[in-house]
């Protein structure tokens, strides 16, 4: 199995538009810390609209940690997409070249060939995370320096200590990575049942469009049901930038104000991808390879 | 005889109208000369403030307001005189409130600008105190009223209340211990007017755990309190530090 994987991961890194979801998160993000160098107050004059009245900010509120966070704010909703150009190809890539019927004629089993594609999927998955890490959060530490960091939500503002924000940076991009994997999943899902990867990839998309958009959506009849959207809980990684509080209203550095729930959200995103991966594993051994 | 009583009549009247009016002017110099004019008194505790050029000063600070969540910080405050004062977080970033007035009494005796009014006595944290009304005379100042509660003994700033043209009411409780021969406090609360916060969720793509949220009160009032555990006065403060 480790030289499928091996042989997999070579042939995705062997496509030159895998590297477009590089270049386009290269571009994105650059462009992303272009806007907030040369006018980042302007942005954090909208943030703390409400406060700027009444409070002056001290210390250096542009910093690395806030850059990238708003670059993972940006990025995670149109990541999906680049990850789906990767795993809804896996199988449909192979249909539409007419090898996949040479590969299941391999010795090797279905399940087999399927998980190792898979997992190929998943290594570029976290590729393409660890290149956003690098220049979203290394490359922004760099040019804007650390600091605290201000965390913007619709009621609050939560402020992290320099020296609690970095660990809540690893636990947040192991988080957004079952995320997108959960994504490649359900991509590598529908990758099964097309001839061509144009289709899986623009049924992902739109899931993920109109779950969003629901979970989005304060409308009472989707209040209920968001729960059970995986969408939903892709942005728990912002779970690891809110503190636990005291009695007295202090917040805890250290703390996340709800690991349970961010725990729960990470359970749940496991639990569709167990279910994308076993769904796609069944659907393919039944399945009849004509391609 | 009707003549000689109406000459008696008229004369007893006089005589204690005259009795009472010396004693009234009697209370009335005691008593200015027990209690100091207000500017007096002002400039007294003006005069040991002054005794301070420059500090650094380091403690903790705490935030109470109902939509900042920040944790209990180091901080260092840095202050040269006259007016420069700066807080600034260890490792960190800070909201504080903006105003008229900084977390900082030397800034409510800035200028000589000002007209003092005596406005009574009365107690903080059971020690007697002097209420002073400061009315500035200058129609442009930002600041419309500050009242002093001044530890008259002491020559302290116990309480200051400041009252702006844009930024509402700003309260001063101040606590003294080993720094008040300086006139420097150990503990300040600073207490003030908030407004909303609101940003669309749109915006903030907030993540919603389940969980239910307590409904955050309204108009209430914020709290910064400083606690300083050092003063180091007079060794020199670089305007690079208060930048």
């Amino acid at each position: 199995m480790w030289k499928l994987i091996k042989i997999e991961v070579f042939k995705i890194f062997k496509k030159p538009r895998t590297y477009i979801a590089f270049i386009a998160i290269w571009a994105i993000v650059s462009l992303i810390q272009l806007a907030l160098y040369v006018d980042g107050q302007k942005y954090i004059d909208f943030v703390l609209s409400g406060v700027n009245d009444t409070f002056k900010v001290g210390g250096k509120i542009i910093n690395g940690y806030f850059v990238c966070f708003i670059i993972l704010q940006t990025l995670l909703i149109h990541v999906p997409l680049l990850v789906a150009l990767v795993s809804a190809d896996m199988v449909a890539g192979e249909a539409n070249m007419g090898t996949l019927r040479l590969l299941v004629t391999k010795p090797q089993s279905r399940t087999t060939l399927l998980l190792s594609k898979f997992i190929a999927s998943s290594v570029y998955t976290i590729a393409l995370l660890l290149w956003i890490a690098v220049i979203g959060l290394f490359l922004s530490m760099f040019i804007f320096g650390t600091d605290g960091l201000i965390n913007a939500k619709s009621d609050q503002i939560i402020l992290l200590n320099a020296n609690d924000v970095f660990w809540r940076y690893l636990c947040a991009f192991a988080f957004a990575e079952l995320a997108l994997i959960t994504v490649g999943s359900l991509g590598f899902f529908f990758s099964i049942f097309a001839e061509n990867s144009l289709g899986p990839i623009v049924a992902t998309m739109s899931v993920i469009i109109v779950f969003t958009i629901l979970s989005t959506l304060e409308i009472p009849l989707f209040e209920s049901v968001k729960q059970y959207f995986f969408t939903t809980h892709m942005i728990g990684w912002k779970g690891f930038f809110e503190m636990k509080q005291t009695a007295e209203g202090d917040s805890i550095p250290g703390t996340i104000r709800n690991l349970p729930a961010v725990l729960r959200s990470a359970g749940v995103l496991l639990a569709h991808i167990v279910f994308f991966v076993g769904a796609s594993i069944v659907v393919f051994k039944r399945k009849d390879v004509l391609s | 005889m009707n003549y000689q009583l109406y000459r008696t009549s008229y004369f007893v009247p006089r005589t204690s109208y005259l009795v009472l009016l010396t004693s009234y002017f009697i209370l009335l110099t005691s008593s200015l000369l027990a209690q100091a004019p207000a500017a007096e008194l002002v400039k007294k505790v003006k005069a040991k403030l002054d005794k301070v050029n420059d500090y650094v000063a380091t403690g903790k600070m705490k935030t109470d307001v109902v939509f900042i969540k920040a944790p209990i910080s180091n901080i260092k405050a840095y202050y040269k005189k006259p007016n420069k004062f700066q807080v600034k977080r260890d490792g960190g970033l800070s909201l504080l409130p903006k105003g008229g007035v900084s977390i900082n009494i030397s800034s409510l005796l800035l200028t000589d600008d000002y007209t003092a009014i005596n406005a009574g006595n009365g107690t903080i944290d059971n020690l007697p105190v002097r209420i002073i009304k400061l009315l500035p005379l200058t129609e442009t100042s930002e600041v419309v009223l500050t009242t002093l509660y001044i530890d008259e003994k002491a020559l302290l700033i116990r309480k200051a209340s400041t009252t702006t043209k844009d930024n509402g009411t700003y309260d001063m409780q101040l606590s003294f211990g080993k720094y008040a021969d300086w006139g420097l406090p150990d503990k300040v609360i600073f207490s003030f007017n908030t407004k909303d916060y609101k940003l669309p969720k749109g915006v903030t793509l907030e993540y919603d755990d389940g969980s239910k949220k307590p409904e955050l009160p309204k108009n209430k009032k914020g709290k910064v309190e400083i606690t300083y555990s050092a003063y180091v006065i007079n060794k020199g403060v670089s305007d690079e530090m208060i930048k």
